[in-house]
């Protein structure tokens, strides 16, 4: 019997971690950097976060981009959001969704949305992940269900990023046309979770904790995690983490693509601003240290950051983008008419930063899913 | 010039249809669609394997894949990529034909996405049934000599054998399993996946290969076209010294005063 992640977590050092990238030198480094690709671990990620490893970053990013252009070729994947909905019973004091922000509410209806995708599919996008806050009566799974059911035969790539469900739920969602489930822990410290997650059924850490071990068992076939980098400090602690967590994903679900996102926080409704935001160049580390230890995991890169910034990281080891987007519910065809999540920073167009992509020698991957790979 | 002789006297006979090069390529990893088509050209290729997952048959955004590949020329090998199992991989093919694409199908059955390691019995599955569908099969395995003689009595047209695991370019590494397929064939083998320099393309051949596959050595090269250029003459290259008759290499060196001189003239 397979153990959880919980389990592995609970046992795990983390705190040790934190303190190997304290003191790692540039031994740690080399040995880091020398080891074959795939056979590196936790320890390594971490002397590939230290400040040793960040005089050095040059060289860490050269290793990078080898591997990643390896695995991946000269490609950049291209998905675009959906935000389905913007009602929330969750208190999530960062999030500019959170319940009780006197923001106006909007929930798409069949037709809204149809909409939406159609106007992303006559821009090209293909893959398209669908968003909802957290309110079990108005976003449910009938709502989510309908809503796949309804997108599945025009979308090829469909994936979620909603409240979390049960393996059931999954199964139900999958059988709707769910190619892939997105959770962010946002954070893996408990206390720093307790005190950032109010009210609502986000609350319980344990059961959002293993969500995408209930979603690889109901057999999606890509499972992306994260943490809101800047919640809890020091974020390294954060980001050891998520690389335990996909590290363990990618050996109990061996069928499923893991994906790591790495958002750092950012200005929202809700006023939150963190204390100590996470650099550019420590950001441009940990798109680095993650490729070195996942070789294949896809690593995706929202609109949050600023445009030159996310075209510097595609080179680095981001495989996956968002363009154009809007995160406000219907803000595709009625920008604006209802309150956005966070602060969308790269204001360009699909195609001018498919454009930007193509000038830097990559090819633009719009499709890359079918609907006969959703038996 | 040379080329053509040797297109009239050892064609590559695959599915009733014959060919004159030897090295098939892959689509996935280039940089533009610009590339890929220069690459292609570069290569002589006749059959270039294209994922379905990535074909947008009813394409309203950019430019989809198969506008840089000209059919009229090449033998569209479209491929079942991402398919997890034999369902998947049928389903995918099947919607392929309907939708006016050849009735050609590279079957790759791989349930990991990471290493892409073919499900032997999910493979073994579909073959059975695409063949009866009217399919011309072309399926991705394992270096496996036994599955290899099943495929060929389930009706494939090819065996496609990998060298080592794909994108790895690491070579040969199945060598004394391929010696093996080759050997007991009566259908083309050709050596896909892992194939990382010309020389290793040049090695599949000089050991009896019918063709080679090759994508992501020349689709992540710095130079694709020319990288192309290199496999193709090295897949002719190794084909010709295939037929030319090598001379066995040998364990040790021949004494010159046999052991059994004495044994002469009694």
């Amino acid at each position: 019997m397979t153990s959880s992640f919980g389990d592995v977590l609970a046992a795990f050092p983390i705190a040790d971690f934190v303190e190997h990238a304290g003191s790692s030198g540039d031994a740690d480094v080399s040995r880091a950097l020398a080891k074959d690709h795939g056979s590196r671990d936790v320890r390594d990620f971490a002397a590939l976060m230290s400040d040793a490893a960040s005089r050095r970053l040059e060289g860490l990013a050269r290793a990078s981009h080898e591997l990643t252009t390896k695995r991946f070729g000269k490609t950049v994947h291209m998905y675009a959001p959906v935000y389905l909905s913007n009602e929330c019973l969750t208190t999530c004091t960062y999030c500019g969704f959170a319940k009780g922000l006197p923001i106006v509410r909007k929930t798409l209806s069949n037709e809204e949305s149809l909409d939406e995708a159609r106007y992303l599919l006559a821009r090209g996008f293909r893959s398209i992940l669908l968003l909802t806050g957290e309110h079990q009566k108005l976003t449910g799974v009938d709502f989510l269900e309908e809503k796949l059911r309804l997108l599945a035969p025009v979308v090829p790539n469909l994936a979620i990023e909603v409240q979390v469900w049960d393996e059931d739920e999954y199964r139900r969602l999958r059988a709707a046309g769910c190619d892939g489930v997105v959770v962010y822990q946002e954070t893996y410290d408990r206390d720093t979770y307790a005190k950032f997650h109010l009210a609502g059924k986000k609350r319980d850490y344990d059961w959002r904790l293993h969500a995408p071990e209930r979603a690889g068992r109901a057999g999606m076939r890509r499972l992306g995690i994260g943490a809101l980098l800047g919640l809890h400090e020091p974020w390294l602690q954060d980001a050891v983490a998520v690389a335990a967590h996909a590290l363990f994903l990618t050996k109990t679900f061996w069928r499923s693509e893991i994906s790591i996102s790495l958002p750092r926080i950012r200005p929202s409704a809700s006023g939150y601003s963190p204390q100590h935001p996470v650099t550019d160049r420590e950001l441009a580390q940990a798109v680095c240290a993650f490729r070195l230890l996942l070789p294949d995991a896809a690593i995706v890169m929202s609109s949050r950051e600023e445009a030159s910034f996310r075209d510097g990281l595609i080179r680095l080891g981001v495989t996956h983008t968002s363009a154009g987007s809007h995160a406000e519910p219907g803000g595709y065809i009625h920008p604006k008419e209802a309150e956005e999540q966070f602060e969308v920073n790269d204001l360009r167009s699909p195609e001018e930063v498919a454009e930007a992509i193509r000038d830097m020698g990559y090819d633009v991957v719009w499709k890359d899913w079918a609907e006969p790979l959703r038996a | 010039m040379a080329i053509q002789i040797e297109t009239t006297t050892d064609p590559l006979v695959i599915g009733g249809r014959t060919f004159a090069s030897r090295l098939l390529i892959g689509t996935g990893k280039f940089s533009s669609g610009e590339s890929m088509r220069d690459a292609i050209d570069a290569s002589r290729t006749e059959i270039v394997t294209v994922a379905l997952r990535r074909v947008d048959l009813d394409s309203t955004g950019g430019p989809d894949i198969l506008a840089f590949i000209d059919t009229s020329k090449i033998q569209l090998l479209p491929n079942t990529s991402g398919a997890a199992d034999a369902h998947e991989a049928i389903r995918l093919a099947r919607l392929a034909r309907a939708m006016g694409l050849p009735a050609w199908v590279k079957l790759e059955v791989t349930p990991d996405p990471r290493y892409l390691i073919p499900d032997s019995v999910e493979t073994l599955k579909a073959a059975e049934q695409l063949v009866a569908d009217g399919f011309v099969v072309l399926p991705y395995i394992n270096a496996d000599p036994v599955l290899a003689k099943r495929l060929e009595e389930a009706g494939c047209a090819t065996v496609m054998p990998l060298g080592s695991w794909i994108g790895s370019n690491q070579g040969l590494r199945t060598r004394d399993a391929i010696r093996i397929i080759v050997e007991q064939a009566t259908v083309p083998v050709v050596v896909d996946a892992g194939l990382g320099a010309p020389s290793h393309a040049a090695f599949a051949m000089e050991l009896g290969a019918d063709a080679v596959l090759v994508n992501t050595a020349i689709a992540v090269a710095a130079d694709p076209a020319e990288m192309a250029r290199a496999f193709k003459e090295a897949t002719i290259a190794g084909r010709r010294g295939y037929l030319a008759g090598l001379a066995p290499a040998r364990e040790s060196a021949e004494a010159s005063s046999p052991l059994t001189g004495f044994l002469d003239g009694r």
